[in-house]
Parts: C-alpha cells; structure tokens; sequence
C-alpha cells in the first residue's frame, strides 16, 4: 500500500516550463502546493562549456525518467511503432533549463484559423482531413498572460506594435501587446547584421527575436555573457530565464511551494464520482499517495497523455477525463525540419553566439501573406542565427565541394568552418485525423508501464509550406551572398519533438475536447493541464511563452475560482 | 578465407612523429634527465630506469592505456583515423589530436554502445585488408589503406557491425568528436583540432570585439575545466534556490 500523505491545496506534477510559472500565482494567492519533480536540483556549476558533454554525451538528458518512457513512433495506424528519442529533460526548471529560450507570442491567426480562413479565402481552403478548430480564446484573451509572463520569467526582445503603433525594428506583424519588453533584445552580430540587411533589401522585414535572456542585470540576475553554450546546456551566470532561476524561487520563498525531486509519478486516483484525489508516485524504493483538492499535470505533451491513459478507474474506464475519446487526440509535433543550409565566401564570426541571438523574417508566416493562389494555408517563420562549436562545425555540409574525408576534405574544412549557416524554419502544423497518441501496446519503461505511441504524418499542407518556405529561405541566403545551397528533405514522420502539441486538447466543445477554455479537464473539472498538449494549433514558432501563459491562467483562473472548482 | 597471417610486433607507430607536448620539453631540458624522474608521474614508474622515464614522460602515448580496444585493434584504429583527418603540408591532423586514444576511452563510457561494433568491424577490416592484399592494414601504403576505407563507405567490406557503410559513418563521427572536443577527454590534444578550424576557444563572456575578430583573435588553448568552478576543486558556491531540499 502506498503511504499517504497529508492533503494539500495543489499538486503539480512537473516542476518545468508550465508548472514552474503556475506555481507562482498558486503560491502568491496564499494556497499550499506541492510540485513533484522527476529530477533534481542543478545549479550553474553543472553548466560547462562543453559541446562534447552536452551534445554528444547529452549529459542534461541521458539515464533521466524521460529518456526511459521515450515515445514509439510510426507514420500510419498499420505500420509498427520504434522508439526513438526523448528530447526532454527532467530537472527543477525542467527543459526550461537547456533549451534555447526562444520566447515568441503566437501570432493572433494561430488562435483563429478556421473563421480567419474562411472568412478570407472562403470554406474550402482547410484540409478536408483536419480536425483544427478555432482556439476558444483569442490572442487579446491571453495577451495579459504573456504580458506577465514575460515581465516576471524575464524576456528580452523588440516589440513591433505596441497598442497599435508599429515600430519596423521589430516584428510589424505581432498581435497589439500592451507595452515593450521588459528588456532590450540581444545584442546583433556581423552575421544577423548581414541577413538582416539582405532581408530589408527583398523588402522584407526583419527583426530580432525574443528571449528567455537576459540583457542587463534583471531580477537579481547578470546579463547575457554571450558564450554560446544555450543548446542543452544551462546558463552559467543564470542569464537564462529558466524557472529554476525565476517563478520557482519565488514560489519557494512564500513558504507554500514544497518542491518533492526525484519523484515519479505512476497514476491520477479518482473517486466515484470522477474527482481527482490525489496522485501516487514513488521516490526511491517508496510509494506514496498524496491527497490534493486540485491536480495540476504539467509533464510535458507526451506524459500528460500518458498519466491520463495510465489513470484508469470505474469512472474512467479507458483512462482519465477520456469517457469521450479525445485523449491523444490532435497530436501535432511542430514541422521544425526541411531546413536549408548556406555556405558563405567570408567568414561569419559566429564561433560565439547562441540559438536565440537571431534574426527572424515573418513576412511568410501565419496569414501574413495572401495565400489566394497557393495551394496551402499557413507558413513559416524564417530564422537564422549566430552560435557555432568546433565538433558541429567540422561536421557541416560540404555543399558537393569536397569529399567526406581526407585532405580535401580537411583543407575543406580548414577553409569553411565559419563559413557555413543552417536555417532553423517552423512551419504552421495542423491536427488530423489518424495523428494521434495512445499507450504502445509492447514497448513499456523500466517500470513496466506502456510508454506513449506516437501515429502521425505530415501532410500536403505541412509539405507545401515546407518548400515554398525553403524557396524564400535561398532567396534570403543568396541576396545576402551565400555561394552554395542544401535544401534538405521536406520530411514525413512526427517524431519525439521538443515541440510536441495536442493530445488534451483545449476547447469548449467536450466532445472533441478535453479540457474547457480554462485549461480544466470537462469530465475532471478538478483536473487541470499545463502545457502545449493543450494547444489546438502549433503557430510557427517556439511554443514555450504560450505554454507558460496559459500555465499563468489556468493558475489564476484557480486561484479566483477556487470555490467552485473544489466543490 | 585466407588464413591471417601474424602481425608484425605491436609499436607505437607515432612515436618518432608526434610532437611532444611543448611545456614538457621545456621541464626536461630544464630540469635534466634527474629532474624529469622526479617530475614523471608514470605509474610504470617504478620499474622503469632513468632514462626510460625520460621517454615515458616525452612521448604522450605511452601513458595512454588501451581501456577498451586490444592492441592489434588500436593499431588499426589509428591508421584509420589517420586516413580520415591526416596529417599534411596543412598542419597535423587526427593522429595528432590522439582521436583513437578518445575512441577507445569513450567506448568505455557515452559510446559504450558503439564498443562492439568497433570490435566486430576492426577485425573485418583486417581481414579485408588481408584478403585484398596479403598485408595488415597497418603495413599498407597509404594508397591502398584509402582504398579500403572508401570500400568501407560504400558497404563493400564485409562482417562490418552494424555495416561496412554504417560503420563507416560511426567512425567518422567519432573521430571528428576525438579530433575537435574538449581536450578533457583525451582528444584535441594540444588544441589541434581548434587550431585547424580556428575556433579561438572556450571563453566564459565574449565581447563584441571577440565576435568581430572570430578566427583572427589569439587562440587561448582552454579547456572548459580550466575554469574552477566546472571541476571538484571548487568551493560550494551558491547552488540554485533550494538546492539543498535534495533528500
């Protein structure tokens, strides 16, 4: 028998991204929370410069919970599912700790693409095969949630419509926000200089992205040190605005978060009337249950669905809040692929910089553009950036000029290792039927439990994007003088990704959703969920800022609404 | 299958070819074959006589222990290696950096799972190499030795774990990682591979100036670890809030 615990307000299950922000509005408001975290405590000092420890020896991810549940993949419902990889991390801060901080608003036609469809190019654009609905919130509904979300967690950037006036130093296509960023955007470089530069001369119109970093001293915290070590590694001086270093401290310090790590949580426990109690996990050798008015699951896309499905009781017989059969459901992993890669006559100086120091063109993004005589709806926000190391660098693309090895391919090398550049393009992603996760009926983790099973292609809508998106990408290149082009493959398979959408689903229909427009599951109304598995469309670009407004107000919906959603 | 003839004795086939490490020889001369006992740090030490200590302490590789490989598999290993990033009138390459020593120390730790493969496919090349030419792979001109390996890539070499080709890629990666990482871990020695591709090195704050200078700036010829704060040595300092909750 599982010992007990004693009851508390709030349980979140994932100190990350999302549970890491809504803990702070919970705690602030006075409620007692416990956070249940699969890993542990770091602190700068785990953070070297190091390309061969975090690359290669993936040392943030490696031997971790996640890397044990790691999803099975297959394209179609009658191929056989693989495991692959798990690009999640399980720490305090969760992957907030080694992504890339890119911290993007989405844009207001990602909340609304059917009605802005149609309304715009009339009822027959949508794949007929798409299960995409309008969100039940509209860009203004979250706009004061990303608002404080990117004063408290601490993001810098350029705003390019602030209340309606339009600054062209930043993005002029960004939904109105209420004012600017918290802190100026990181600094440019001779390369982002270029492009930029390149850009403005097509007309386009670029600017630089937003990001979960620091640029002055903000909160305690130093600025931004430049040397380049973001891409799964943590930040040495903290400049990174993880909620390691943000909304948990804060949360700690009111004395009502108790943060549980290494704490491995197997199942959701309901009663007879379908209300949540409590979870169970297990810390080492142990098994406990602890009992909560409210749960909060924040476990990343993957087991969020599969904690539901796992969760299996009287009043849920095919796993919890699924009487409707929607969990899984909408699964989308972000079309981040297809990119094109460039190989420059000069040296770029990037050997220091990182992923979220770069330039963006969204002139061919969302609906930005009129798609009247394409054959796609959608499109792609176009990103390159700054940030080399030496193993990656000498592994790059020889654009057909020399061999994989040898002395050409040395001198190749010698020549070209800061020559080269490789675009990181997403791309508007829809749901569709027969794209979808459940439990894989083979392949089980450590404890014997199923892992989730990933089902999902991309289609002619995803492809289509893909290559015009690739065309607008050499173009960019090659007005900025890139000698050589690599359009790379336009994919297929959706597998493991650190942008992973859908599976519960938000929306005020309970018979194609899971949860309300609150982020409160319909047939668990004392359940809520946290993260992008709540998303009903991907945008095309980074998800984690909306993932943590939306954390900020389910929290704060709770927090007003307690009464009622304990009842 | 033809029988495989014995191998010639196992030598160090860098050993009249590396340039030793620059701050070492300076010791030794400086100090004299007596100063350079006291300062060898050979385990072998004991046993050895003054003179082979010198050599000890003068020559990298003979304090590299075969942690994972067998020797005849080192040796092939390294002639590969060579082949893939050698050494030229554009300065020195994977030899130099010692990426076979990395090869075989990470088959013991993050390629652990790589470590049959190289095993299964070292001997297969071997073989090959006998078959095609009557000679070990290592006694081979270096023509013939390219030739075999570009047999590897393109999947014509059998008995290759988990394939001539795949096996092909798998090394290549590794020998870049051995050539280009962190000097930690027993590649990149002497900074080459930074060198080679002038990445200036680790730095823990870059300016803008460092930015525009890139390749041009004096390479600092840093580990990550010769920062204190990554290594054992350093003082607790502050760990993240609620570090110390830890059970």
């Amino acid at each position: 028998m599982p010992r007990s615990l004693p009851k508390t307000d709030v349980v979140i299950v994932g100190m990350g991204a999302a549970g890491g922000v809504a803990a702070l509005p919970l705690t602030n408001a006075g409620l007692k929370v416990i956070g249940l975290e699969a890993g542990g405590w770091l602190s700068p000092r785990d953070f070297a410069p190091d390309e061969l420890r975090n690359g290669t020896r993936n040392w943030p991810q490696s031997l971790q919970k996640a890397a044990a549940e790691a999803p099975t993949v297959r394209t179609t419902p009658t191929d056989k599912a693989v495991q692959g990889g798990h690009p999640m991390m399980n720490a305090v801060g969760g992957t907030s700790m080694h992504y890339w901080a890119q911290s993007w608003r989405l844009n207001p036609w990602d909340f609304e693409v059917v009605s802005a469809t149609n309304a715009r190019y009339g009822s027959n654009r949508l794949p007929a095969d798409s299960t995409v609905e309008d969100w039940p919130i509209n860009y203004q509904d979250l706009e004061p949630y990303y608002d404080k979300v990117e004063f408290t967690v601490g993001i810098s950037g350029q705003a390019g419509n602030v209340r309606g006036s339009i600054n062209p130093q930043g993005n002029i296509f960004e939904g109105e926000r209420q004012r600017d960023y918290p802190m100026r955007p990181l600094r440019s470089s001779p390369f982002t200089d270029l492009m930029g530069n390149a850009a403005t001369d097509l007309n386009w119109h670029p600017f630089q992205g937003p990001a979960a970093i620091t640029t002055e001293v903000y909160d305690g915290r130093p600025p931004c040190q430049y040397h380049g070590f973001c891409n799964k590694g943590g930040c040495h001086v903290q400049a990174k605005s993880s909620t390691a270093f943000s909304t948990i401290p804060k949360a700690v310090d009111t004395g009502n978060l108790e943060v549980v790590t290494f704490a491995r949580v197997t199942e959701i426990k309901t009663n007879a009337a379908g209300r949540v109690t409590g979870v169970e996990y297990i810390k080492g050798n142990e098994t406990f249950f602890q009992p909560a008015d409210v749960v909060l699951i924040a476990s990343y896309a993957y087991e969020n669905v599969r904690l539901l499905l796992l969760s299996k009781s009287d009043a849920f017989p095919n796993g919890l809040a699924n009487n409707s059969d929607q969990v899984g459901k909408h699964y989308m992993s972000h079309h981040q692929g297809a990119p094109v890669a460039a190989l420059f006559p000069q040296d770029l100086h990037n050997w220091y910089g990182l992923p979220a120091q770069g330039v963006a063109v969204d002139d061919w993004a969302d609906d930005n553009f009129d798609h009247s005589d394409l054959d796609f709806i959608g499109g792609a926000n176009l990103w390159v950036h700054t940030d080399r190391k030496p193993i990656s660098a000498a592994k790059m693309d020889t654009f057909g000029e020399a061999p994989a090895w040898g002395s050409d391919w040395k001198a190749f090398v010698m020549r070209n290792a800061d020559r080269s550049n490789t675009s990181y393009v997403q791309k508007t992603t829809l749901p569709y039927h027969d794209n979808y996760l459940d439990l894989d009926p083979e392949v089980t983790d450590s404890m014997g439990l199923p892992v989730t099973r990933i089902t999902a292609r991309y289609r002619d809508n995803e492809l289509r994007i893909a290559a015009f998106s690739q065309d607008k990408m050499e173009q960019w290149y090659r007005a900025a003088g890139a000698t050589h082009i690599v359009r790379y493959g336009l994919g297929n398979a959706m597998g493991a990704s650190t942008h992973a959408y859908g599976g519960t689903r938000m929306g005020d229909n309970a018979e194609t959703n899971v949860t309300d427009r609150w982020g409160f599951c319909h047939e668990a109304p004392n359940l809520g969920i946290l993260g992008a598995s709540v998303m009903g469309t991907s945008g095309s670009r980074n998800p984690t800022l909306t993932v943590q407004a939306l954390a900020w107000r389910t929290a704060e919906h709770l927090v007003d609404n307690w009464n009622s959603r304990i009842a | 299958m033809k029988k495989i003839k014995n191998k010639a004795p196992f030598h160090f086939p860098l050993a009249d070819k590396l340039p030793s490490d620059p701050s070492r020889r300076a010791l030794l001369k400086g100090a004299g074959i007596a100063g350079a006992v006291a300062v060898g740090a050979s385990p072998t030490g004991a046993v050895l006589g003054a003179e082979n200590q010198a050599e000890v302490v003068s020559n990298p590789l003979a304090l590299e222990a075969l942690e994972t490989l067998t020797a005849a598999e080192a040796e092939v290993l390294e002639a590969i290696c060579d082949c893939l990033i050698p050494s030229d009138e554009h300065g020195p390459g994977a030899k130099e950096a010692r990426a076979a020593h990395y090869i075989d120390r990470s088959l013991a730790s993050h390629n652990i799972d790589a470590r049959s493969h190289y095993l299964c496919s070292l001997t297969a090349i071997s073989e090959f190499a006998q078959q095609q030419h009557g000679a070990a792979f290592i006694d081979l001109p270096r023509q013939q030795q390219e030739s075999l390996i570009q047999a590897l890539q393109d999947d014509e070499v059998p008995g290759c774990s988990p394939g001539s080709s795949s096996f092909f890629a798998l090394l290549r990666n590794h020998t870049i990682d051995g050539t280009f990482c962190d000097p930690y871990y027993g590649g990149n020695k002497n900074f080459v591979g930074w060198d080679m591709v002038q990445y200036p090195g680790v730095k823990l704050s870059a300016s803008e100036t460092d930015v525009r200078q890139g390749a041009a700036l004096e390479p600092n010829h840093q580990s990550a670890y010769d920062n204190a704060t990554y290594t054992k040595m350093a003082a607790n300092i502050a760990a993240s809030k609620g570090g110390d909750q830890n059970a």
